[in-house]
């Protein structure tokens, strides 16, 4: 069975049918992109997934179970975690303290534990503590374990972004234009590093990208959106070559 | 954990020399029935200045109405002490728990919104509970109500004031502690991350109310006196100042503002003449200028402790950012 299963999903704003009859299949460690012109809905598909947005129609199967109309939060404890197009760290935290929030997800103890530091509470806070460690090693963060989130470097941000995410134990992993603002030998080492994530972490990406060449490059199945609907899928060889995307992206020929 | 366990009872053993050293300087008259005032009002500011510093600095709401809160605590335990004959101790817990409810009935339904509007609630509340209260014979009304016991003496300030401290430092480096500040930077990410935004903003809402109502009780059965005019805007600005000055998000800095300005204006009195008839204009230009020269407050968010002290000076600086506002 997929891990992820979206079936005949639109949203409606007032009079504007920003995505509709959308669909798409994730199964077990797959790498997925999904493309698109400016303003194709590519990020509203991945709020409608994220439970920011409630869709109008469709259904959303994930691991097994609906995720329609569940909220934010309880999207991510059922394993399914994501980035934004412009970072959004916790500025004014720690590197370290960005990435411990989100595993607590997965660890938490109760508010008593947390007044009368229970055996519970020391347990907890040093697998959280191992935990962010081990994030921070493999993302060579760990010599900036103390700097505060907003004066990382840009790369560093979007890295930290990752791990943060990665730390709420997700089974997907949405990442939104994490290309943006980077030049081409840095999009380069992002596309071997996020198919290390895939390898390392043994879990399944969906990657909403411009940069065409990161996207060729590394993702297995191609999905194209323009204007709110799909307009061709399969893998990255088929799509170069669909006249309807060329269309899309640079225009008719007269 | 042996570390934290050996950590744990030096600070123990400071706490008890210091409260041993000062009840002994009582004893003897070296700390006169005057600064032994101040000293008692320091500590239920410091309180107030922990509670409203983890509504603002941690959850990142503004909160304006915080001696409302107080209000309840102090008219509630009144109550039950003057009223109902209970010792003194429940009593305080019980304003504490009537605190906290209000706080959860305000926080339930504006903390769902995204936004500054705890900030107009929150006036508004504090306008209701003194109007209410001046209409109210059982307590008096407008005319206050008097016939409290003295029940607060420095050991249960002293006691209270450090329960307080550890209160909020250990829920600030809880998880739930992370998950204030994460909604409080950013909301939508926080989310994203599986924080319910909505019950982290609450229960630090509810802990800081409980604990200024914690702090009425101290207040009434301090004075004796309590009248709703004592609990207005104004007290609820004072208590503001003490956590902007220190330093929004940053609990030593609360203590640290709560001290300075509650001794400053006392202080000013030592001096001549000319000083003591301008104090309180002295006051305020000390504090305008400290707000022109260090607009993030003494402490910024940075926090005091044994380990940053024992640490060289530039990990230090490294840690501590500059918060630039409330927001």
């Amino acid at each position: 069975m997929a891990l992820l299963e979206v079936k005949d999903l639109g949203i409606q704003f007032g009079g504007l049918k920003a995505v509709d009859g959308f669909h798409m299949e994730i199964g077990d460690n797959e790498l997925i992109g999904l493309i698109g012109p400016n303003g194709a809905g590519k990020t509203t598909v991945f709020n409608m997934l994220t439970g920011v947005y409630q869709p109008t129609d469709g259904e959303i199967l994930f691991d097994g179970s609906s995720i329609s109309g569940l909220t934010t939060y309880e999207v991510t404890k059922k394993h399914m975690a994501r980035t934004f197009q412009n970072i959004r760290l916790y500025k004014e935290m720690s590197v370290s303290d960005n990435i411990k929030t989100s595993c607590s997800v997965r660890r938490k103890y109760s508010l008593i534990d947390a007044i009368f530091h229970t055996g519970k509470y020391y347990k907890v806070e040093q697998e959280n503590e191992e935990q962010v460690q081990k994030l921070l090693k493999m993302f060579g963060l760990e010599d900036k374990a103390d700097l505060l989130a907003k004066n990382l470097p840009y790369g560093d941000q979007r890295r930290l972004e990752i791990a943060r995410a990665l730390a709420t134990e997700p089974k997907l992993l949405l990442l939104d234009e994490p290309a943006a603002g980077m030049n081409p030998q840095e999009t380069e080492d992002l596309a071997v590093f996020i198919k290390w994530i895939k390898d390392e972490f043994k879990i399944s990406i969906l990657l909403i990208e411009h940069d065409m060449k990161l996207v060729m490059g590394i993702c297995e199945k191609i999905t194209v959106l323009n204007f709110g609907k799909i307009i061709a899928e399969g893998t990255p060889k088929e799509i170069q070559n669909n006249p309807q995307v060329i269309e899309a992206y640079i225009g008719r020929k007269k | 954990m042996q570390k934290n366990m050996k950590k744990g009872i030096i600070k123990i053993v400071i706490v008890v020399l210091v409260f041993i050293l000062a009840k002994f300087l009582i004893r003897e008259g070296i700390i006169g029935a005057y600064t032994e005032r101040i000293i008692i009002t320091v500590g239920i500011n410091i309180i107030l200045a922990l509670s409203l510093n983890l509504i603002i600095g941690y959850t990142g709401q503004l909160a304006l109405g915080h001696a409302a809160f107080m209000a309840v605590g102090a008219y509630v335990s009144a109550i039950f002490t003057t009223k109902l004959n209970l010792p003194f101790v429940p009593a305080i817990i019980l304003g504490a728990v009537a605190g906290g409810a209000a706080g959860f009935l305000i926080g339930w339904p504006i903390l769902r919104l995204k936004g500054d509007y705890l900030a107009i609630c929150t006036l508004g509340f504090g306008e209701i509970v003194k109007v209410l209260i001046q209409n109210i014979e059982y307590v008096g009304a407008a005319r206050g109500f008097s016939g409290i016991k003295l029940f607060t003496t420095f050991g249960w300030i002293f006691l209270f004031t450090v329960l307080a401290y550890i209160l909020i430092k250990r829920v600030v480096n809880s998880v739930y502690g992370r998950d204030m500040r994460a909604v409080s930077q950013d909301e939508i990410a926080a989310e994203a991350m599986g924080v319910n935004a909505f019950r982290a903003k609450l229960l630090g809402f509810i802990i800081g109310c409980a604990m200024a109502a914690f702090a009425g009780g101290l207040y009434a059965h301090y004075l004796m006196f309590i009248d709703p005019v004592s609990f207005d805007f104004n007290k609820s600005t004072e208590i503001l100042t003490f956590v902007v000055l220190g330093g929004i998000g940053s609990t030593s800095g609360s203590v640290a503002g709560a001290v300075i300005l509650t001794v400053l204006p006392e202080a000013l009195r030592g001096f001549g003449d000319f000083i003591k008839t301008y104090r309180m204009l002295i006051y305020s230009i000390m504090i305008v200028i400290l707000m022109i020269f260090r607009p993030q407050g003494i402490m910024g968010n940075r926090e005091l402790s044994l380990q940053n002290l024992m640490k060289k000076g530039n990990t230090f600086n490294i840690k501590g950012g500059e918060k630039d506002g409330i927001a």
